[in-house]
């Protein structure tokens, strides 16, 4: 019987899991090794290489920062409407990337809210890096707050109560004691946040404007180039996206193990 | 440093946690704030130290207006019921924490730092720990540390959270004597809370008996036990018959029989007699304010313990008084009682 099971689970693995990720890198090496790399030494390929390094670096930069003060401000303080925030908090999960890619074309776009000011002033944030990197903070969010957030409720305020009453300014206790009890937690939340911001579609696809060379990210062109029956070159970009993913997994499984330590040392 | 409290008055909510609260604590007390949970002895040993606000009323620290600083600017060393050491830091950085985090201007330089935090745990006779983290350290250690780390800002006042709450019988014996020998070393101003009567007796100079946000009673530990100033600290220190009685024209009764003690200047109405059980003086059959069968005896070290059914008119109420052991006591023996010592306090609950 658990052989049957565990059986099970396996032939499911592998056809939904790991079959798919053999198919992507047979498919980038299908003409061999020199092919591959000259397909990611496209110009098309390397821009969207570049941006969607920079679009995961500013929107895990933002997160990094608004994370950290929403899991602060919730986890240690009392208000009114922390419910309702940590609701808000989760609604990018719980929106289609869609969704949330036609709120900024109705906010920034030629007929949006704000489009004929932005126009007059000539700042472009559709069709541009600032409109994909507002796509993808917006889409990524909730990962650094969520991770932090069960975290630092669970330590509670007493160590915090301890700095103060030892002298420690407000920064200094955040930095001192907060920050570094929540360490391996954040290194957490910003990871499955990158992994998030570099493979996002839906949301980029709405505000991108798909100009080649220019406004595709690696999930974009890895679309156009596939429909456009390049395969080599298509699979050989999702075959860097499918590296991520792995290099992501093993770093999660690190992380987990030092969180699973840290939050033990906690007790008392 | 001499802590006065004036009329203070905090509330949660609806839930009035101290009630128009005053106290005066002298330079060099070590003063027991006792009650049960939800009396507002945490509360008010946490607006002392700046970690809450009251609504109303003063806290001042030598005549000067504390409420006006920030628990950083108090100088008050804090020890938390469950240690809230920094768990990423070793014990050597967490008694370091106070003179780390001081200004630039006032910061004692590394070798002063290393000096001064060695010299604490020297103090606490943990020096050999200071490599160690708080998750490798037991529950009695953790609370050691937990007071080096205070003291290492050289409090004026140190204030402690239930400090042998969360520790095991045989540790806190020991702790209390260490607390007790420590403080009468540095001699700084303490206070420090605890639901355990035997605590607060047995560590501190005077003792605060709270109730409901208010104070019962404040002094010595002598004092609270033999003179409980309410029917609250009768029974809450030490163990007390409580027997509902009616006073009337000099007389007291119990059901309808007029027991033979002294009611002179008591209040007339519904009250509550409390005898201590070591009071209670057996005496043959007959004699005696008060008349019993004895259903019940066990007997450890000098004492007796006797179940005694008290006769009362309309029936009767169980009783446990505690004898020397020098008379025998057998179940089934009627035996009359007279209380040595006693208080009648007005009103019944």
């Amino acid at each position: 019987m658990r052989f049957l099971i565990t059986a099970i689970a396996l032939i499911f693995l592998t056809v939904f899991v790991v079959l798919p990720l053999v198919v992507v890198f047979a498919q980038a090496f299908a003409k061999g090794i020199g092919t591959y790399f000259a397909a990611l030494g496209e110009p098309e390929a390397l821009s969207a290489i570049r941006l969607t390094l920079l679009t995961a670096f500013i929107s895990v930069s933002l997160n990094l920062v608004f994370g950290v003060i929403a899991a602060w401000a919730i986890s240690k303080f009392e208000f009114r409407g922390k419910t309702l925030l940590i609701t808000l908090i989760d609604l990018p999960f719980s929106v289609s990337p869609v969704i949330s890619g036609l709120v900024f074309v109705l906010m920034f776009g030629a007929q949006g809210y704000w489009g004929p000011w932005l126009q007059s002033h000539n700042i472009h944030i559709l069709f541009a890096l600032p409109g994909i990197a507002l796509a993808t903070t917006f889409v990524t969010f909730p990962f650094v707050a969520r991770s932090l957030i069960p975290l630092m409720q669970e330590q509670g305020t007493q160590e915090e109560e301890a700095a103060i009453s030892l002298g420690a300014s407000g920064l200094q206790t955040f930095f001192r004691v907060t920050l570094p009890n929540v360490k391996w937690g954040l290194l957490y939340g910003v990871l499955l946040c990158n992994a998030r911001a570099m493979g996002e579609f839906g949301a980029v696809s709405v505000v991108s404007g798909h100009i080649r060379g220019e406004t595709n990210t690696m999930p974009l062109l890895v679309e156009i180039l596939y429909n456009e029956y390049q395969f080599v070159s298509s699979f050989a970009i999702a075959s860097l996206l499918a590296m991520l993913a792995l290099i992501t997994l093993i770093a999660k499984t690190i992380l987990e193990r030092h969180l699973d330590e840290g939050q033990l040392s906690g007790g008392d | 440093m001499a802590i006065e409290v004036k009329n203070l008055v905090k509330k949660f909510g609806t839930f009035a946690a101290l009630d128009h609260v005053d106290l005066r604590v002298a330079d060099g007390e070590l003063l027991a704030l006792l009650g049960p949970s939800g009396s507002g002895k945490t509360t008010l040993l946490r607006i002392i130290a700046g970690l809450d606000w009251p609504d109303s009323g003063e806290v001042s620290f030598d005549g000067q207006d504390a409420l006006a600083h920030g628990a950083g600017e108090r100088n008050v060393g804090f020890v938390f019921q469950h240690y809230a050491l920094f768990r990423h830091m070793t014990v050597f950085e967490n008694v370091a924490f106070g003179l780390r985090v001081q200004p630039r201007a006032v910061r004692k330089d590394e070798a002063a730092i290393r000096a001064r935090v060695k010299e604490l745990l020297d103090l606490v006779q943990l020096d050999w720990l200071s490599d160690r983290y708080p998750s490798q350290l037991s529950g009695g250690q953790r609370q050691r540390i937990a007071l080096a780390r205070a003291l290492a800002i050289e409090p004026r006042i140190l204030l402690l959270d239930e400090p042998f709450g969360a520790l095991d019988a045989k540790v806190r014996k020991e702790l209390r004597q260490w607390l007790r020998s420590l403080h009468s070393e540095i001699h700084v101003t303490s206070i420090f809370v605890t639901h355990d009567q035997e605590e607060a007796l047995e560590v501190a100079n005077r003792v605060v008996v709270m109730d409901k946000g208010r104070i019962e009673q404040v002094g010595t530990p002598g004092d609270v036990y033999d003179n409980p100033a309410t029917a609250f600290v009768h029974g809450f220190i030490g163990e007390s018959i409580v027997l509902p009685v009616d006073v009337s024209e000099g007389c007291v009764r119990l059901g309808k029989k007029v027991l033979n003690i002294a009611a002179d200047g008591l209040e007339s109405g519904a009250s509550r007699l409390f005898i201590r059980r070591h009071d209670m003086q057996v005496e043959p059959a007959g004699t005696g304010a008060l008349e019993g069968a004895v259903r019940h005896v066990r007997t450890f070290g000098p004492i007796q313990r006797a179940e005694v059914a008290l006769s009362v008119v309309d029936g009767e109420t169980l009783i446990e008084i505690d004898a020397p052991r020098d008379r025998p006591l057998q179940v089934g023996d009627v035996i009359g009682l007279h209380p040595r010592r006693f208080r009648i306090f007005a009103g019944q609950e």
